[in-house]
């Protein structure tokens, strides 16, 4: 027993699994030119209110495959090239109405999707995306958006080959977002819907809203719900054994 | 079927113009805009791709040619909407005659020569009412063409459809495009009504008729002052 553990560590393991390829395809129309078989990496989206522990799972995720010899690439919300810095002053301001900022959000994501995400799958990457086009999609539900052009409109986004969401009642939530900025963001109170002039009653209703959103969502675009009020390393083993199976294309 | 603004039983209407670059349309509606302000209407312009905010994006994207067909489709659908929700409609309800150069057609004809599926392009632009009254200015293509090119050192890229590679030469690439895009417009002026103007006759004909048109479709002396009426 001693000695293969000592042999173990001379001799790291240096084979490195190929995944196995899987069909992709777009959930409607799709992107002009691009075909879903040349896609030869995996999508992996991780879904979740702030302080659902999204982003620490990513990271850890971002480790272990790394680890294990596949190329990452992260993407999110807000940060493409085109229009990252103009729906940033929009959000401050307070300023545009429903159906445009639905609209710049999608732009923003289009531009990920179209130079980030496909050109890193066509590469073979593991793209790591911290929130996809189904955290959009339930922000526009709860503010009335009409379902079927939401999903027109997303008819262009790649079926993702996992998707976690981890789901954190309200009121944990609160607690995390103040052990970490003793301060609840104004957006993710859902303050603009005038649902209570109260930060922390807004908060919990709010949330309470897109949790009711991501469940009817899960019916049509079917991902994995997982429970977020667990330890970090309970979780992350958790995802880690799902992707695994990805990537075992299982 | 998308409904009108009269059909939405808003007081105000809604009149565009549509046709290619160089066709006229924008001299047109300019001067539609001028006889109805002299009498006294209540009348407000708006112009395709001119909403602040949105702008700055565009232009970034259009200058560093981060634009793809989608994209491309998407930020002048969020320019739109944010006319829409904010201009648009409220001054629709409020009893405005608004003219816009460029609605929605433009859109569609655009974004489906460059390769979106049509399907995907009408029900993004599903929020929005139709116009009460489009007026589809036809020229020949070559005097349009001549128009545009006549007078301008040089075609900027997504205006000339470079995006597309139809060819190396903007000019060449410009009248290829132009010509896809007449193609497009042309197939849906039945389906959605085109009031069509023949845009080589001059200048003061075409406006006589514009007048004629909407003197007899839209009853003017309901948008003066505030006495609403939704009777078309």
């Amino acid at each position: 027993m001693k000695r293969t553990t000592v042999k173990a560590r001379r001799k790291p393991a240096t084979k490195v699994l190929e995944p196995k390829r899987a069909k992709h395809s777009f959930y409607g129309h799709g992107l002009p030119g691009v075909d879903p078989d040349s896609l030869l990496g995996k999508l992996i989206v991780v879904e979740g209110a702030d302080g659902s522990g999204r982003s620490s799972q990513i990271a850890r995720l971002v480790q272990c495959l790394e680890g294990r010899g596949h190329a990452t690439i992260q993407v999110g919300l807000k940060r493409s090239t085109l229009v990252r810095e103009e729906l940033e002053r929009a959000q401050e301001g307070n300023i545009l109405s429903h159906t445009t900022m639905s609209l710049f959000y999608a732009t923003d994501f289009a531009d990920q999707l179209e130079n980030v995400i496909v050109p890193a799958l066509r590469a073979g990457f593991m793209v790591l995306a911290d929130r996809y086009i189904y955290t959009l999609m339930a922000r526009d539900l709860v503010r009335g958006a009409d379902e079927r052009w939401l999903k027109n409109l997303y008819g262009m986004a790649l079926v993702p080959d996992a998707v976690f969401y981890l789901k954190v009642s309200p009121e944990l939530l609160v607690q995390r977002n103040f052990a970490k900025n003793h301060a609840l963001d104004y957006w993710e109170s859902g303050m603009d819907l005038g649902l209570s002039r109260d930060m922390f009653d807004s908060f919990l209703k709010y949330q309470e809203m897109m949790i009711a959103q991501f469940e009817r969502l899960r019916r049509v675009y079917d991902f994995d719900i997982v429970d977020g009020s667990r330890s970090m390393e309970e979780i992350n083993a958790d995802l880690q054994r799902n992707i695994e199976a990805v990537l075992l294309g299982e | 079927m998308t409904k009108t603004f009269a059909q939405l039983g808003f007081p105000g209407r809604l009149i565009a113009v549509e046709g290619l670059d160089g066709s006229g349309k924008s001299t047109q509606i300019y001067l539609l805009k001028r006889w109805l302000e002299l009498q006294g209407l209540k009348v407000f312009f708006s112009e395709w791709n001119s909403s602040q905010l949105v702008k700055s994006a565009t232009s970034k994207g259009k200058k560093q040619a981060l634009l793809t067909p989608t994209t491309f489709s998407l930020i002048h659908a969020t320019d739109f909407a944010d006319r829409y929700e904010r201009q648009l409609v409220p001054l629709v309800r409020a009893g405005y005659v608004v003219l816009c150069d460029r609605y929605v057609f433009t859109a569609f004809a655009r974004d489906t020569v460059r390769g979106c599926p049509p399907e995907w392009v009408r029900k993004l632009y599903g929020f929005a009412a139709h116009p009460d009254l489009t007026f589809f200015f036809k020229a020949h293509l070559e005097i349009s063409l001549q128009r545009i090119l006549v007078g301008r050192p040089e075609l900027k890229f997504f205006e000339a459809g470079m995006d597309l590679k139809l060819s190396t030469d903007p000019e060449e690439s410009f009248r290829i495009f132009q010509g896809r895009l007449l193609e497009q417009y042309l197939a849906m002026s039945t389906e959605f009504n085109f009031h069509m103007v023949d845009a080589n006759q001059s200048i003061e004909v075409q406006q006589s008729l514009v007048r004629e048109v909407v003197a007899s479709r839209i009853h003017l002396g309901s948008y003066v002052d505030t006495g609403l009426t939704t009777q078309l």
